[in-house]
């Protein structure tokens, strides 16, 4: 089996994440992974990407934009 | 290569499936119900829920706060209008951010925003951007014996104070590189790791094929990380 390089393992770490890598690539890619520190650390980095990004979610309506649905939903129930 | 056996395949750490409730679809067909009976607090939950969500997600589209909050508030009436046609084919979720999603790009259309049509009539065709998740220059060149491997391994980011790691201005650069991203790329990355939605979910909302939706989001995680690197390397 071919050895994945260093330059195509970073464009699979997504599909790797998803668990979309057919089984060989799969092997190749954790093969790979076990051997290659840089590939490691760059793999670890995507990880904490998205968990960076993650952080950016915040939860808040206003609640003038909640009484506005509110009378929608009202006047809409009233048809 | 795989099993035909239909055995289970190993799956790798971070993969995101829907979890399995006690059957959603009751639960679905119990809310549609209560908002076609009039009940406002079932419908005042759904906004809590979504509300925060759709609006970065119309923001994206429409850029100015106060059309995405029109956007969203039209998306929001025509679910209602529409929704004893609502067939459960999809999860209300879905259905009523494919409804966000469409009257976000044709008000966008309308005002005649910088983005080209394209990029927003087929999102499947709509990433000219391929480049390559690294610099090909950080690789050993073709007729190396190691061709494609590291030149020099990235910097590990675990030395780094927490504070500097989770800090405003990472947070800044964060959002920054994201609104940077071609707008197919903004969707993905938003809704998958920001909002916290299945890829399933996201290729519904966007109607983008999976495959398609995997390279959207690998390109949009790349390049974030990409300015994270670039900015941890700062000091």
């Amino acid at each position: 089996m071919q050895e994945m390089t260093c330059k195509e393992l970073v464009e699979l770490v997504t599909a790797y994440f998803e668990g979309a890598l057919p089984e060989d690539e799969q092997t190749r890619f954790e093969r790979h992974l076990g051997v290659c520190p840089g590939c490691e650390t760059y793999v670890e980095q995507m990880r904490q990407t998205i968990a960076l990004v993650g952080d950016l979610r915040e939860e808040h309506v206003s609640p003038d934009a909640q009484q506005q649905l509110l009378q929608a939903f009202r006047d809409w129930k009233r048809q | 290569m795989s099993d035909s056996n239909g055995a289970p395949t190993s799956q790798p750490a971070v993969s995101q499936a829907t979890s399995p409730r006690d059957d959603p679809r009751q639960d679905e067909r119990r809310l549609i119900a209560s908002l076609l009976s009039g009940d406002e607090d079932a419908f005042m939950r759904l906004v809590e829920q979504y509300q925060a969500a759709m609006l970065r997600l119309a923001q994206m589209y429409v850029g100015d706060r106060a059309v995405a909050e029109e956007v969203t508030q039209e998306a929001w009436l025509s679910a209602l209008k529409n929704l004893d046609r609502f067939e459960g084919r999809s999860s209300f979720k879905t259905w009523l951010f494919h409804i966000l999603v469409n009257g976000a790009k044709s008000r966008s259309l309308r005002e005649r925003r910088s983005i080209p049509f394209s990029a927003l009539a087929d999102p499947d065709a709509a990433d000219s951007d391929d480049a390559p998740s690294v610099a090909p220059e950080r690789f050993r060149p073709a007729g190396d014996t190691y061709a494609g491997g590291w030149l020099a391994f990235p910097q590990s980011w675990a030395h780094l104070p927490e504070a500097h790691v989770a800090s405003h201005e990472t947070r800044e650069r964060i959002l920054a590189a994201i609104e940077r991203l071609p707008i197919t790329q903004q969707s993905v990355i938003r809704l998958r790791d920001i909002e916290g939605y299945s890829a399933e979910d996201v290729c519904q909302m966007l109607r983008v094929s999976e495959a398609n939706q995997r390279v959207l989001l690998h390109r949009a995680r790349a390049r974030v990380r990409q300015a994270l690197e670039a900015y941890f390397a700062e000091e």
